[in-house]
C-alpha cells in the first residue's frame, strides 16, 4: 500500500505540472484573443487567399483559398525533399564507398569532401549557392544550351517538357510489368527452394521493364514529344524563355545544398554500413562456394542494409525538415507560403503555426513508424 | 636480356618499364601544369579532342608500366599500392590529380594574387579576385552587430574572463577536483548569465535576479551555523522566504528608483549580433540543452508511466518539427501564450526554444548510452543499497555518458550550425550580418567573399570542437 502510494505521488505531481502549464497557456491565450478581438478557428481556410505565389506545381492564384495555397506549399516541400533524397543518395553512396576506396587518393577527396562539407552550416551553404554561386549565371540571351535543350541561366534551369498522348496507358504498362517482376521473383524463389534452379532474375525483369512501356509506343498509341523551351524577346532588353520547364533558382540552390550537405552524411552511414560486416562474413561466403557477385548480393548487401537504412532514413527525414530552410531565399515551400505570408495576412498566429508543425510532426511520425516495422522485421531473431 | 612486353609488365626489364612509364606519366602532368599555370597548350598542334585527352592517355600507359608486381622497389610497390591496384583506379588518379592541378591557379588567383585588401572603399578592389577589403572594414560589425563600437571592449573582456573561467578545470589541483562538476553545472553558467546581463547587456543593477543572489549569500553564510540536523530544512524554505522578504517588502518602494540604475549604457538585445552573438546563444544553449536531455533521457526510461509518456510526447515532438517553425512559434505564438503585460526578450525567447529544440535530440542520444549499459551494472548498484538518484548519479550515467560522447559531440555541432536560423526572429549573427552588409548599397557585390569568410570561421570552430570530442572520447575510453 504504502509503496502504491510512493509511486503515485511522483505522477501526480507530473500530471499537475503539465496541466497547471497547460491551463495557464490556455487561459492567457484566451485573454489575449479576446483583447484582440480574433476568435479561435478553420473557418479562415476557406477565405480567398488573394496573393500570388511565383511557383506551384498545381494551379494556384489569388482568388484560391488559404487552404489551396496551404497544398501548393506543402507540395513545394515534398518536391525538395523528393529531388534533395535522390540525388543525395546518390552522391552519399558514391562518396560513401570512395572513403573506403583502396586508392589513397581517392578515399582522402571523399574524406575532405565530408569534412569539409559537414562542418559548414546549412544556411550558410543555401546562401552561397543562392546569392553567391547561381548569381554569376549568365543572363538568359547570353545563356549556352547544354546539348541544344538544357538552358542554365541567372533566372533559373530551364528543361524541356514532355507531352505526352496516352499516358495512362504507359503508366498502366508500367505497373504491370512491376505486378508480372513480382510474380517471376516469387516463382524464382519457388523454383530454386524446389528444384535447386536459379533463373536470371534480374535480366527477366530488366527486360520487361523496358519491353511493356516500348511495346506501348508501338501498339498502344502512346506518343512522347518534347517541347524544347525558346528564348523570346518581351522588350529591348528582357529575355525570357517559353515553352518548356523552368526551375527557379531557389528550387536550384536550395536541392544543391541540401543533397551536398545530407550526402556527407549518407556518405558516413554507407561507410559505417559496410565496414560494420566483419571479414568473417565474406571469407565464410567464399568458403561455402560463392562467388564475388553472389556474396555482394545474397551475404554482404542484406546485412550492411540493416545497418545502413535506419540512420539514412534518418537522415532523409533530417533533409525533409532542413527543406524548411527555404524560407530564407523566398523558395515558396509550406514555411514560406503558409507560416508566412498566410500568418502575415490572416494574423491567425496559433492557427496557422499549429497546422505547420503538425504537418511536419505527421510526416516525421510516418516515418518513424515505417521504420520501426522496418527495424522488427529485419532484426536478427536472436533467442 | 628478355624480349620487352609492353602489355604485361613484370620484373625483368624492371628499369626499361619505369623509366618509360615515368617519363609517360611527367609528360602528362607537365602539359596539364603548363596549361593550367601558363595557359600554354603544348599539344595546340593536335586535333582539340585528342589535344584534350591526350594527357590523360599518356599517364594511363604511364600508370600502366610503373604497375609492376613485387617489384623489389618500396616506394614503387607502396606508391602501386595505393593509388595504381588497377586501370579504373590508374584513371580516377590521374583525373583527381589533374583537377587539383587545374583548379589551383584560379584559387589561388582569387584568394591571394588578385585579391584586394588595402584601402577602405569599394574602389580599392579593381582585381578580379576576391575583396578582403569588405570584410576587413566590415569585420566590427561581422564580430559584433550592431553593438555600439565605443562598447565592444565589453564584450572582448567578458569574452576573455568567461574563456579564463572556464579553463579552470585545467589548473584545478586533485583537492577541488570533486567539486568542478558542480562548478561547471551550475556556479559557471551563473556567472556566465552575470557577465552577459550586467557587462554586455548593461542591465539594472537592481535586477530581481539581485535579490535572489542576495538572499542566497546571505542564506548560505547563515547556513554556516546552522546544526546538520536542520540543514535541509533551513535549505529548503529560507532562501525563498528571503527572497520574497527582500522583494516585496525591503526593497518595494527603491525597486522603481533602483530599478533604473544601470552599471552601464544599456544595449538591447536587437543591436548584438556577429559572431559574438552566435557563441552567446550556442553557449546558453549547449549549457541548458544538456541538463534538460538528460531528464528527458531518464524520464524516458521512468517506471512511472505518466513521466514517461510525457517525456516520450515532449521528445518525439520536437524532433518532428524543424528548427525553423519552433522559431517562429517563439515569435509569433509563443507571446500568445502569455499574459499581456509580461514581457519576454527575443532573444531568451530564442535561447529557450533551440535549448528545447536540441535537448530532444539530446535525450535520444543519452537514452542509447542508457540502453547499451548492461543489466548488471544497475542491479549491482541496487545491490549496495543506492536509490534512484544515487545509483543514476555515481554509476549509471557517468557510464552511459562516456559512452556517448560522440552522439552528444555531434549534437552540439548542430546546435552550433542551427544558431543562424535566429534570423527568423530578426536577431543577425554573423551570417544575418552578412547579408545585411550584402545589400548595403556602397558595397554591392561582395557576396562570395563574405560567404566564404563565414564558411571558413564556422568550420574551424566545427573542425575544432568534433577533434575536441574526439580527444575527449579517447581519454575517457575504458575497456569493456
Amino acid at each position: 500500500m504504502n509503496n502504491k502510494i510512493r509511486k503515485l505521488i511522483p505522477q501526480i505531481i507530473t500530471l499537475l505540472v503539465v496541466l497547471l502549464i497547460f491551463g495557464f497557456f490556455t487561459y492567457n491565450a484566451q485573454n489575449n484573443m479576446d483583447n484582440r478581438g480574433i476568435d479561435f478557428g478553420f473557418g479562415f481556410l476557406k477565405q480567398e487567399s488573394s496573393f500570388d505565389v511565383q511557383f506551384s506545381l498545381i494551379d494556384y492564384d489569388g482568388s484560391h483559398s488559404y487552404a489551396r495555397a496551404y497544398l501548393v506549399g506543402l507540395l513545394n516541400t515534398l518536391l525538395v525533399a523528393f529531388i534533395g533524397i535522390v540525388l543525395s543518395t546518390i552522391i552519399g553512396v558514391i562518396v560513401g564507398i570512395a572513403r573506403l576506396s583502396p586508392n589513397y587518393l581517392i578515399e582522402r577527396s571523399a574524406a575532405y569532401y565530408v569534412e569539409f562539407f559537414r562542418n559548414i552550416p546549412l544556411l550558410l551553404q543555401i546562401f552561397f549557392w543562392y546569392f553567391a554561386a547561381l548569381r554569376a549565371l549568365p543572363l538568359p540571351e547570353k545563356a549556352e544550351p547544354f546539348f541544344g535543350v538544357f538552358f542554365l541561366t541567372i533566372k533559373g534551369l530551364f528543361v524541356p517538357a514532355f507531352i505526352w498522348n496516352n499516358l495512362d496507358i504507359f503508366i498502366y504498362s508500367i505497373i504491370a510489368a512491376i505486378i508480372s517482376i513480382l510474380a517471376i521473383k516469387t516463382y524464382a524463389k519457388k523454383l530454386q527452394e524446389n528444384q535447386g534452379k536459379q533463373l536470371p532474375v534480374f535480366y527477366i525483369s530488366f527486360a520487361l521493364l523496358i519491353i511493356l512501356p516500348a511495346l506501348t509506343f508501338l501498339i498502344g498509341g502512346v506518343t512522347l514529344e518534347f517541347e524544347v523551351p525558346v528564348l523570346k524577346q518581351i522588350a529591348k532588353t528582357a529575355f525570357v524563355f517559353k515553352g518548356g520547364v523552368g526551375l527557379p533558382p531557389e528550387l536550384i540552390a536550395l536541392t544543391l545544398a541540401l543533397a551536398l550537405y545530407t550526402a556527407t552524411f549518407i556518405a558516413e552511414c554507407v561507410r559505417a554500413g559496410i565496414q560494420g560486416i566483419s571479414k568473417g562474413q565474406k571469407e565464410a561466403a567464399a568458403s561455402i562456394g560463392l562467388n564475388p557477385n553472389q556474396i555482394l548480393k545474397l551475404v554482404i548487401m542484406p546485412q550492411a542494409l540493416r545497418i545502413i537504412i535506419p540512420p539514412t532514413t534518418n537522415q532523409y527525414l533530417n533533409l525533409t525538415k532542413n527543406s524548411s530552410l527555404a524560407a530564407a531565399i523566398a523558395y515558396p515551400d509550406l514555411v514560406l507560403v503558409f507560416a508566412g505570408t498566410a500568418l502575415m495576412q490572416t494574423g491567425r498566429a496559433i492557427e496557422i503555426v499549429s497546422i505547420t508543425m503538425l504537418t511536419y510532426l505527421s510526416i516525421s511520425l510516418a516515418i518513424s513508424l515505417l521504420m520501426n516495422w522496418y527495424n522488427k522485421k529485419i532484426a536478427i531473431k536472436e533467442k | 636480356m628478355n624480349k620487352l612486353n609492353f602489355i604485361k609488365p613484370d620484373n625483368q626489364n624492371l628499369y626499361t618499364y619505369l623509366f618509360t612509364g615515368c617519363f609517360l606519366l611527367s609528360l602528362s602532368i607537365i602539359d596539364v601544369f603548363t596549361n593550367a599555370f601558363f595557359s600554354i597548350n603544348l599539344t595546340s598542334f593536335l586535333p582539340p579532342t585528342i589535344s584534350f585527352i591526350l594527357p590523360l592517355l599518356l599517364g594511363f600507359v604511364g600508370l600502366h608500366l610503373i604497375r609492376i608486381e613485387f617489384s623489389g622497389l618500396n616506394k614503387l610497390d607502396l606508391i602501386n599500392k595505393n593509388i595504381n591496384t588497377n586501370h579504373f583506379n590508374a584513371i580516377l588518379t590521374l583525373l583527381i590529380i589533374f583537377v587539383i592541378i587545374k583548379s589551383l591557379p584560379p584559387m589561388l588567383s582569387w584568394f591571394i594574387i588578385d585579391a584586394n585588401i588595402a584601402g577602405d572603399t569599394k574602389e580599392a578592389c579593381s582585381g578580379t579576385g576576391a575583396c578582403w577589403t569588405y570584410i576587413k572594414i566590415w569585420l566590427r560589425r561581422f564580430v559584433y552587430g550592431m553593438y555600439p563600437n565605443a562598447e565592444q571592449w565589453r564584450i572582448n573582456l567578458s569574452f576573455i574572463s568567461l574563456v579564463a573561467l572556464g579553463s579552470v578545470g585545467y589548473f584545478a589541483t586533485e583537492k577541488f577536483k570533486k567539486y568542478l562538476t558542480l562548478y561547471y553545472v551550475v556556479i559557471y553558467p551563473l556567472i556566465a548569465f552575470l557577465f552577459i546581463f550586467f557587462f554586455i547587456s548593461g542591465g539594472p543593477i537592481f535586477f530581481e535576479f539581485s535579490y535572489g543572489i542576495i538572499a542566497a549569500v546571505i542564506s548560505i553564510i547563515i547556513g554556516f551555523f546552522i546544526p546538520n540536523k536542520f540543514k535541509v530544512y533551513y535549505f529548503s524554505f529560507i532562501p525563498i522566504l528571503l527572497y520574497i522578504a527582500l522583494k516585496y517588502f525591503f526593497f518595494y518602494e527603491e525597486s522603481i528608483d533602483l530599478g533604473k540604475l544601470n552599471g552601464f549604457n544599456w544595449v538591447e538585445t536587437g543591436a548584438w549580433g556577429g559572431l559574438s552573438l552566435t557563441f552567446i546563444v550556442s553557449f546558453f544553449c549547449l549549457i541548458f540543452c544538456f541538463p534538460v536531455g538528460m531528464f528527458l533521457a531518464l524520464g524516458r526510461r521512468s517506471e512511472f508511466p505518466t513521466i514517461r509518456y510525457f517525456s516520450v510526447g515532449f521528445i518525439e515532438f520536437w524532433r518532428g518539427v524543424p528548427l525553423i517553425t519552433v522559431l517562429f512559434m517563439s515569435s509569433v505564438m509563443f507571446p500568445m501564450f502569455l499574459p499581456e503585460d509580461f514581457f519576454m526578450d527575443k532573444l531568451v525567447r530564442v535561447i529557450i526554444a533551440i535549448s528545447l529544440f536540441e535537448a530532444a535530440y539530446v535525450a535520444e542520444v543519452i537514452r542509447g548510452g542508457l540502453q547499451a549499459l548492461p543489466r548488471g551494472q544497475y542491479d549491482a548498484a541496487k545491490s549496495l543499497g543506492m536509490g534512484y538518484w544515487k545509483m543514476h548519479i555515481f554509476v549509471i550515467l557517468p557510464q552511459a555518458l562516456k559512452l556517448v560522447i560522440p552522439g552528444i559531440a555531434n549534437t552540439f555541432l548542430a546546435l552550433v550550425k542551427d544558431t543562424p536560423l535566429i534570423f527568423v526572429v530578426g536577431l543577425l549573427e554573423i551570417v544575418g550580418m552578412l547579408n545585411l552588409a550584402k545589400t548595403n548599397p556602397k558595397w554591392l557585390g561582395f557576396a562570395m567573399e563574405g560567404y566564404v569568410f563565414a564558411a571558413i570561421i564556422f568550420w574551424i570552430i566545427c573542425y575544432a570542437m568534433s577533434k575536441y570530442s574526439y580527444n575527449l572520447e579517447l581519454k575517457y575510453k575504458t575497456e569493456r
